[in-house]
């Protein structure tokens, strides 16, 4: 993968990661459509790093998100975390695993039991994983929580519908936080907040990964967030990771063709400054029949037929330190 | 992103409602919410009145219920019979005492056993991803099919022998009678709870659970069943009227308790020839039923309102 990845083995690696979901098909049915949701992704997350992955809505950002913890299962490929094979886990193995890997969810309306307490709710982990003795024990290790993420410890007896959204999110930040884990899955964890709140979690987080030594999967379809919080980026299109490189280099100078067109579409705060922006022509394509050879050939401006229709781009190493997946840029 | 802005969430905290500390407990909550249902509280008095008369009934009102009386027959309510006579003379009071116990136990006991074998069904359905679902729903449309009128003549030639040898005559018919009307009447409510499950288990708190590494049982415990029980409860308190009902029929076949026995389904059978000259025969029997059903109902409504914290004190 990068040049880190040689020499220290990373705490998550993902090699040719693809789910398939096939829809229909019954008994009598036609025959059934297979979605190509994620397709030969592969990538690294290292200790107590961020990684930012990007894309548009169905590029399979949170399906690749969910196969990381096996929530979905991968359809093939391998995903490393520290040392075990992820895909292979059994059930016992797989709940160990779940005390080192935890998911924040983008909807904060819908992460939360409406019948459970906040305490039960964030306690949970804590009764699943018997990591409080007594009683006593379980509530200092809740309010403990609830004041890491900035929350009181009465709130532990409210109901979530008592709670702002912002609030929620920290409840589901303190759920993931319960059973200590590494690496945290971030879906889209602030897109469902209004904008000054948004500023508020992405800096619980920070200070949350400074503190604990987390390390992030943070899945956004905002360009900036992503860009504030992540030391690297990877960019999706249509399943198929485009573009990984550092969040600086990525941001100054795009390489891939779609990440260009991305970035460009980036609001900025200076009214005066003019920037080229690059407008894709025609829509996203259906994930169920992609493009032949690179997906993003129907879209690219600087396609070159009939190579980029027939020849699936492999992601390779560039002379700026990018990963990108271009026949036409290295 | 504004990096000003502080990680804590001290102005955002401030927002939320401060209520004084009262002692905690999620019962007590229901309790409180169930308390402002003013129809609910109302229907849980009527009820309990009703079940505490007919329990008490044998103290209070000491009339036999196979009085017969030729030269009282058919009268209509007075001092001596306050719900009039019957066409043999008979109490209608205290034959309504009487078959109020049948009746309501068999109305309650065969909710019961439609809600517990149909969300069971409904629930494991709903939660199979595999053929075990489809399955399930085969079989529930296959009761919904059923004749159900010569299903219970052989289930009831088949087993009241047997019953009636092992708990008596009233305890084995009662217990065919609310094993047959509950099995016939669970269906829909697998539908209900199984149409639940499926919009449930795909919600995001689910899937929460599952990644805290919950098992399957404790996210069908804790987390989905709770809150598909709403209609499921609406669905059970109309079955009781359904149930108290049916139980006449069976009375009526002959398949149910013998003729003598008093129901309030089989009082409202024998009246409906006399409805023109002696209409309270039926219009106490009916009104029980009528108030059974209706505070019943009120009540579910209440308890769905109660269990559910979301509904604001």
């Amino acid at each position: 993968m990068d040049a880190k990845a040689a020499t220290a083995e990373p705490l998550l690696r993902v090699e040719g990661l693809t789910k398939n979901f096939v829809t229909g098909g019954g008994l009598f049915s036609r025959a059934p459509d297979v979605v190509h949701a994620v397709d030969n992704v592969s990538f690294s997350v290292d200790r107590a790093e961020t990684l930012g992955l990007v894309g548009e809505s169905g590029s399979g950002k949170s399906t690749t998100g969910r196969c990381v913890l096996r929530l979905i299962e991968p359809t093939s490929g391998k995903i490393v975390f520290e040392d075990r094979d992820v895909v292979q886990l059994e059930s016992g193995a797989l709940r160990s695993l779940r005390r080192d890997v935890q998911i924040i969810f983008q909807d904060p309306f819908a992460s939360l039991n409406p019948r459970m307490t906040v305490g039960a709710i964030i306690g949970e982990a804590l009764t699943i994983h018997k990591l409080a003795r007594t009683r006593r024990e379980f509530t200092e290790r809740v309010v403990e929580l609830l004041e890491t993420v900035g929350l009181q410890a009465d709130h532990m007896r409210r109901y979530p519908h008592e709670f702002s959204g912002g609030q929620r999110q920290r409840i589901g930040i303190a759920r993931a936080l319960a059973v200590e884990p590494k690496l945290i899955i971030c879906d889209e964890p602030v897109s469902a907040l209004d904008v000054s709140i948004q500023a508020q979690v992405i800096n619980l987080l920070e200070d949350l990964q400074q503190k604990f030594g987390l390390a992030y999967l943070f899945i956004a379809h905002d360009l900036s967030v992503v860009e504030h919080i992540s030391r690297r980026v990877a960019v999706m299109y249509l399943g198929r990771i485009v573009e990984i490189a550092s969040a600086r280099d990525l941001y100054a100078s795009p390489r891939h063709p779609y990440t260009e067109a991305l970035l460009s579409a980036v609001p900025v705060t200076d009214p005066g400054l003019r920037r080229q922006r690059i407008v894709l022509q025609g829509e996203v394509p259906n994930p169920m029949n992609p493009p032949t050879g690179c997906h993003f050939h129907t879209r690219c401006p600087i396609r070159k037929l009939p190579l980029c229709s027939e020849v699936v781009p492999e992601l390779k190493q560039t002379s700026s330190g990018h990963m990108v997946a271009c026949h036409l840029r290295s | 992103m504004a990096g000003s802005i502080p990680a804590s969430a001290s102005a955002e905290i401030a927002g939320a409602p401060q209520r004084p500390a009262r002692p905690f407990s999620p019962w007590l909550d229901a309790w409180r919410r169930f308390r402002r249902h003013r129809l609910a509280v109302a229907s849980l008095f009527i009820l309990a009145a009703m079940i505490g008369a007919i329990l008490l009934a044998p103290l209070i009102w000491r009339v036999a219920i196979n009085d017969i009386d030729f030269s009282a027959h058919l009268e209509g309510p007075s001092w001596a019979h306050p719900f009039g006579t019957d066409d043999l003379g008979q109490d209608v009071l205290a034959r309504m005492l009487y078959g109020g116990r049948i009746s309501l136990a068999v109305g309650l006991a065969a909710m019961m056993v439609a809600m517990v074998v149909g969300t069971i069904v409904g629930a494991v359905a709903g939660m199979s991803r595999g053929w075990v679902g489809p399955a399930l729903m085969w079989l529930t449309d296959l009761f919904l099919s059923l004749p159900q009128l010569p299903l219970l003549l052989l289930v009831i030639y088949l087993f009241r022998d047997t019953l009636k040898a092992m708990f008596g005559v009233e305890g084995g018919v009662f217990i065919l009678v609310v094993v047959v009307i509950g099995g016939l009447r669970w269906m829909p409510v697998a539908r209900l709870v199984r149409a639940q499950f499926l919009s449930l288990r795909e919600k995001e708190f689910v899937e929460a659970a599952r990644a805290l590494g919950a098992s399957k049982l404790r996210q069908v415990v804790r987390h989905i069943l709770p809150n598909a029980l709403g209609p499921v409860i609406v669905a059970g308190t109309i079955d009781v009227a359904a149930a108290i009902i049916a139980e006449s029929t069976l009375s009526f076949l002959g398949l149910g308790f013998p003729p003598d026995v008093p129901t309030w389904g089989r009082i409202l059978y024998d009246a409906k020839d006399y409805l023109d000259i002696a209409p309270h025969w039926a219009l106490f029997p009916g009104a029980a039923i009528f108030l059974t059903v209706l505070s019943i109902n009120f009540i579910g409504d209440g308890l769905r309102d109660a269990l559910d914290p979301r509904k604001v004190m």
